[in-house]
């Protein structure tokens, strides 16, 4: 490996792709070696560098400065002035989200401790920043694999996936048998959430890892990674990681010199929201409509093919190395009692920094949209926010010192879900979101079961009417009403998420919404 | 068809994949009824059955489209930043309504799940590339470079 004086790390991704991202690393390279740089700068492409809308960014090493909105014709002024004569270009530079020296940085970065760092196409940078350890920790030291649930269950991990519940358990709950599957839930369809695809394009060793030592622990050996056929470049990258893996002897028979043996493939998706309920996901992989299993039984123990399968979503399974590694005890330093760990969150909407964070478990919303988001764009009025997407819960500024774990949202009747905020300003008219959300939901319904299929159509209906201005009081009694009766009657999630933004929008925005109705005023307070 | 469905094992469990496969070699960008037929003789089921799966996923299609697909976002970050003036917009400039074709066979107009670009909403997907900060005038500039100057 040929050892560099600095390294110009260039995130790469869709955004920065159209953003022309390529245009960008070709210039630097080009100008890099016509400045005689060529051998002391290395240009190293890497994942997502934390901030959403900025274009094209780069990251400079070790000087630790960020840049943002990079342009082709920047690219001579950031060689001239900052690789030559050391004076970073101030006009392009902020505040970096991802800085090197580890977890003392303002994220503590545990799922995303390699991301943005680290070539992602490159299995020895990834094994330089430690991946695959935990997985020669628990081969190369005999470990159990009931010893490694035992550890899962001790750190507290919870699922990320939106329900939380707990891993180590989930795990555990895995029936024993001739052939086991691990599927990893990458379909990630929830809007405004794009963590899961960050995680796979910025550090794809670490979610094999995590898929092995969950496939070990529970008898697997083969596992499915299914990813939403959208996110090409997570695909090709993700393949790029297995193939490289098993070239290296990480992936096939006797992993390390131990009995363990495992395979992993990808499973593409073709467009379907409830493909990322656990049934319908398997489903597919066996290749037919993704319609929802009736459970019990859960998968753990009649899953894919009927055999017992664990279905972890990416970020559940990117903290199983770290856990492993350092212990439950260290894991637990994060987070709270309750709920353990960090968060990835993804923040968007009217905020001046949208982008991927990573903070601590019981993080205050106020915290995450003021420090991480830069707060409210335009220097607009905090209205609401909406809380794990489209199934997710709305908050209004009451809510602003919620500590956001699965426990601490529970008082406000909301839920962590997905990890998607979506912050709104005093400009946002609550019943077009709710049409918004309400016509995604029968767009999405798969159909199988008729309350979701004639539920999601009639609300469609009604917000229809009550944005359009004909809308009645009743209306909002018969939203409710269908709402319940599909959280009561469906077969899976999708049809029990709609009721959960309808109420929690009533709860906090039901005067506004009542001034929306043709009869509204009799429902206002006097 | 044959040497397509051939890197497949003859298997249920490949059959979205080789009907991903099929319809990115169709020019019309389909699944055509021999290519239902060919898969669901490959893999031993019956044809109703590949065409129950390729009916539920909205990334296949069972009628002709256009060489190009335009999917625009409609998930609510999207929304809140008039995605839906967007879709309007191209309905009007291609005219085309969602879900159909233009006359000269370049475009289908399609609305999509999020994209997982919201930090560039509004956006959208023209076949394998991403499109964000989409406003009139970048949107009018965009179908008109991939349809070569139409």
């Amino acid at each position: 490996m040929r050892l560099a004086r600095g390294h110009v790390l260039i995130g790469i991704n869709d955004e920065a792709l159209l953003a022309g991202a390529r245009d960008v690393e070709e210039a630097l390279r080009k100008q890099l070696s016509d400045a005689g740089l060529g051998d002391e700068i290395q240009v190293i492409e890497t994942g997502d560098l934390g901030l959403a809308g900025r274009g094209v960014m780069l990251t400079v090493h070790p000087d630790e400065v960020t840049y943002a909105e990079v342009t082709v014709a920047d690219v001579t002024e950031i060689v001239n002035e900052h690789l030559l004569k050391g004076r970073p270009v101030e006009r392009l530079r902020v505040a970096p989200r991802i800085r090197s020296t580890g977890l003392v940085t303002e994220q503590p970065r545990v799922v995303l401790e390699n991301c943005g760092l680290i070539d992602p196409e490159s299995l020895e940078e990834a094994i330089a920043a430690g991946a695959y350890q935990a997985l020669a920790k628990v081969l190369g030291e005999g470990i159990a694999p009931a010893a490694v649930i035992d550890e899962i269950k001790t750190s507290g991990l919870r699922g990320r996936g939106g329900a939380g519940f707990p891993t180590g358990l989930k795990w555990s709950f895995t029936a024993a048998d001739e052939q086991v599957y691990i599927v990893c839930n990458a379909d990630e369809g929830e809007p405004g959430t794009f963590k899961d695809r960050l995680i796979l394009e910025g550090d794809p060793h670490r979610l094999i890892e995590g898929m092995m030592i969950a496939g070990y622990a529970v008898g697997a050996s083969k596992g499915y990674v299914y990813i939403r056929g959208e996110y090409h470049l997570s695909i090709e990258r993700m393949q790029g990681a297995i193939d490289a893996a098993r070239d290296a002897g990480l992936l096939g028979d006797g992993i390390f010199d131990s009995e363990f043996s495992f395979e992993l493939e990808i499973k593409k998706g073709a467009g379907a929201y409830v493909c990322g309920e656990e049934t319908s996901l398997i489903e597919s992989i066996e290749g037919k409509r993704g319609y929802p299993r009736i459970k019990p039984p859960y998968p753990g123990s009649v899953g894919l093919w009927g055999k017992p399968t664990v279905v972890n979503n990416v970020e559940t399974l990117a903290n199983v190395p770290p856990i492993v590694l350092h212990g439950a005890d260290w894991y637990r330093e994060y987070g709270t009692e309750a709920c353990p760990g960090t968060k990835v969150y993804t923040i968007l909407g009217h905020v001046e920094n949208p982008g991927l964070i990573e903070v601590e478990m019981g993080t205050p919303l106020r915290t995450i949209i003021n420090e991480y988001g830069g707060g409210v764009r335009d220097g607009k009025r905090f209205k609401g926010a909406l809380i794990g997407g489209a199934a997710g819960a709305f908050v209004d500024e009451t809510s602003l010192d919620v500590a956001m774990d699965f426990e601490g949202l529970k008082e406000y009747a909301a839920v962590l879900g997905s990890g998607a905020i979506l912050v709104l300003d005093e400009t946002v008219s609550m019943v077009g979101v709710l049409q918004g959300i309400l016509r995604f939901f029968r767009h999405e319904s798969c159909g199988q079961c008729a309350p979701c299929r004639v539920g999601t159509a009639q609300m469609v209906e009604i917000i229809d009417r009550i944005v359009s201005g004909s809308g009645c009081s009743e209306d909002l009694s018969l939203l409710r009403e269908i709402a319940t009766m599909m959280r009561d009657t469906s077969l899976c999630p999708l049809g029990q998420s709609p009721i959960l933004p309808i109420e929690t929008a009533l709860h906090c925005f039901g005067n506004e919404i009542a001034g929306d109705l043709a009869d509204g005023e009799a429902l206002l307070p006097s | 068809m044959r040497r397509l469905l051939e890197k497949y094992p003859p298997m249920t469990e490949h059959m979205l994949d080789m009907l991903h496969d099929l319809q990115q070699a169709e020019p019309c960008n389909y699944l055509s009824r021999d290519a239902l037929t060919a898969v669901a003789e490959y893999v031993n089921v019956p044809v109703s059955e590949v065409v129950s799966t390729a009916t539920f996923y909205s990334m296949y299609s069972l009628t002709p489209r256009g060489q190009h697909i335009i999917r625009v976002c409609e998930s609510p970050p999207c929304q809140l930043v008039g995605a839906e003036s967007l879709i309007d917009l191209l309905a009007e400039h291609l005219q085309i309504g969602v879900g159909e074709t233009t006359e000269d066979g370049l475009f289908t107009l399609e609305t999509t799940s999020c994209l997982g670009v919201c930090g560039v909403a509004p956006a959208m997907m023209i076949d394998e590339e991403i499109y964000g900060n989409l406003t009139r005038e970048r949107i009018i500039d965009i179908i008109n470079r991939v349809g070569g100057g139409r």
